[in-house]
């Protein structure tokens, strides 16, 4: 009897070890992924602090000249690269949301099972595409498309960054916004062609709006992909520090920035410390437009139940 | 699956000191983009000569040579500008020595589209129109055109070289800061109305920009960059040293790969490149290196 009690105990003893040491492994894993967040975040913060003492918010966030290793007086304004950093991302925004959701609604709705199996994967390819090489046909191809198209010196403006940034964003918001599709009940879609709706009106009345939490996903990611890129921009928009008056204008993002000065930029100057500045509000600036993309997606999951 | 990773690990862990070796053996340069074809090129002749020898070379900009440098991460930093006080001061914190070595001369060439009439300026209309001052070519006798300025960005030792010889002021916040020499000579060859500086080696038997003559002051004589007795002479204003800066008195592997550049054959490939060989002042200079 006292064996067969030992022998069962034994049994059920080894597989509980074994989970919960799977289930340590895994708790390691999601603690790491948040403290390696929490410890980006203090980095940021922690070599900003200087920068706030020694340049202060007004002249940080109030002029538009950024220009440390200037001959006359070193400047730390990051209005102007702001300001173009949002015209940017917002420019490719308007190119690829209309763009990415119009051909998310024909390979999920529309195409014929033979031009989806080819096209999916065509527009899963094109988020491979290296940065640098999509800056590189900015320059040489779209460049000079834009200077011919609006009579320019050169198309090294932010309308070639922002149609740059549309073909890097598109990828992510057409599969994403697809999945969404696809994943509306097909009650809906039965619902309202009972009631005797086009398949066009049901697509844009009812599987569109449906959807919407997972466009607006699709769009914020990509919106994130935008604001974060660095070697495409730093390319294709001719980096020129003033303060954009058009989208026709040359910009200076913010990323950019950073890439360009933090490689010769001696360490614990205070150009150094601005430019990690610069970095905690691209962090903080992201992390806003996450924030509202839960919001949004948590209100629209409330209206659809 | 265990077995395999654990094959991996094993054979992994051993290749590492022989990256020990490689990273012995080879020199890490470090910094202008002014400088690289050139110091690519020599360093492609040396390993020729010297198989077995390894020279690294990656651009970055003069500002990031010098840092790289200060911060113990190269071996020779490539400079087309002199390096600063703040950066000595920094160096000696860090234990490091910098010392200066100059392997050519370059010509800071101005250039223009060649469809633009203006051939000639003035060092003052160059400050002028770089500082944005001057916006409309029809003010220096061009066209009636605005001005497209093309420049590097900070990390560049000729966006120094030229703030402080030519502006002796800050730059026009409207003007395009490109990556490299390459981009500014590829981007005023479409440009009708663009103007800016390169080094000279990036402008040998390139159609569809043309060099711009600069004379020091009004009336004086305009010197081409393209014409060596101008350079010799000191009669093209825009002349500077492209020097590399190292730690200290010169190691042997580095040593020689800075004899073979300063040695004839060196000179040769300078010249071939479209910089100038280094003048006898600086040859003296490098003298004190025991180059």
């Amino acid at each position: 009897m006292t064996q067969r009690t030992e022998d069962s105990s034994k049994r059920t003893w080894r597989p509980r070890r074994k989970e919960s040491a799977i289930h340590g492994l895994f708790l390691l894993n999601g603690v790491l992924v948040v403290a390696v967040l929490l410890g980006i975040f203090l980095l940021l913060v922690v070599t900003s602090i200087p920068a706030f003492r020694e340049i202060g918010l007004r002249e940080f966030l109030g002029n538009t000249n950024w220009n440390p290793t200037s001959f006359v007086r070193p400047s730390y304004g990051i209005l102007a690269m702001l300001v173009s950093t949002f015209m940017v991302t917002l420019g490719a925004l308007a190119i690829a949301v209309p763009l990415g959701i119009g051909t998310a609604a024909y390979l999920s709705e529309v195409a014929s099972r033979r031009v989806r199996e080819i096209a999916k994967p065509v527009v899963e390819i094109l988020a491979g595409i290296p940065s640098v090489v999509i800056g590189f046909l900015g320059i040489v191809l779209v460049g000079p498309a834009i200077a011919r198209l609006f009579h320019l010196p050169n198309g090294l403006n932010a309308i070639n960054g922002s149609i740059l940034l549309a073909i890097m964003a598109l990828p992510t918001i057409v599969s994403l916004t697809e999945d969404a599709l696809r994943s509306v009940p097909r009650s809906y879609e039965e619902a309202s062609l009972a009631l005797g709706a086009t398949r066009w009106q049901t697509l844009i009345r009812v599987k569109i709006p449906a959807a919407s939490s997972g466009t607006t996903a699709a769009c914020m990611l990509g919106m994130g992909r935008a604001i974060g890129e660095t070697m495409t921009v730093l390319m294709a928009t001719g980096c020129a520090p003033a303060m954009p008056t058009s989208f026709l204008d040359s910009v200076r993002t913010m990323t950019a920035t950073i890439a360009i000065e933090l490689g010769e930029v001696p360490y614990n100057t205070t150009h150094y410390y601005a430019l990690f500045t610069v970095g905690l509000v691209l962090f903080i600036i992201t992390f806003i437009v996450n924030m509202v993309s839960d919001v949004v997606l948590r209100k629209y999951q409330k209206v659809s139940r | 699956m265990a077995r395999w990773f654990r094959i991996v690990l094993i054979a992994w862990m051993c290749l590492l000191p022989a990256t020990e070796v490689f990273a012995r053996n080879m020199v890490q340069v470090k910094g202008s983009d002014t400088l690289i074809n050139l110091v690519q090129k020599l360093a492609e002749a040396y390993m020729q000569k010297n198989p077995g020898k390894i020279i690294a070379v990656t651009g970055g900009g003069s500002g990031t040579g010098i840092a790289a440098l200060v911060n113990g991460k190269c071996d020779i930093a490539n400079s087309s500008r002199l390096i600063k006080d703040k950066e000595i001061a920094q160096a000696r914190e860090r234990k490091i020595d910098p010392k200066r070595v100059v392997i050519a001369i370059d010509g800071l060439c101005v250039v223009t589209n060649a469809k633009n009439p203006v051939d000639k300026l003035t060092m003052d209309q160059l400050g002028r129109i770089f500082r944005g001052e001057i916006k409309n070519w029809k003010e220096v006798g061009g066209e009636n055109r605005p001005i497209t300025l093309y420049g590097r960005q900070s990390n560049s030792g000729t966006y120094d070289f030229f703030m402080e010889f030519v502006l002796k002021g800050d730059y026009s916040s409207k003007m395009n800061q490109m990556n490299g020499n390459a981009q500014i000579v590829e981007a005023i060859k479409q440009d009708l109305s663009g103007i800016g500086y390169v080094g000279v080696g990036y402008v040998r038997d390139t159609k569809g920009v043309i060099v711009v003559k600069v004379a020091a002051k009004v009336g004086g004589y305009y010197g081409s960059p393209l014409n060596q007795q101008d350079v010799d002479t000191g009669k093209y204003p825009l002349i500077r040293p492209l020097q590399q800066y190292i730690n200290g008195m010169p190691k042997p592997l580095i040593r020689d790969f800075l004899a073979f550049e300063l040695s004839k054959e060196g000179q040769e490939i300078v010249k071939q490149e479209g910089f100038f060989p280094i003048q006898p002042e600086y040859a003296k200079l490098n003298k004190n290196l025991g180059l």
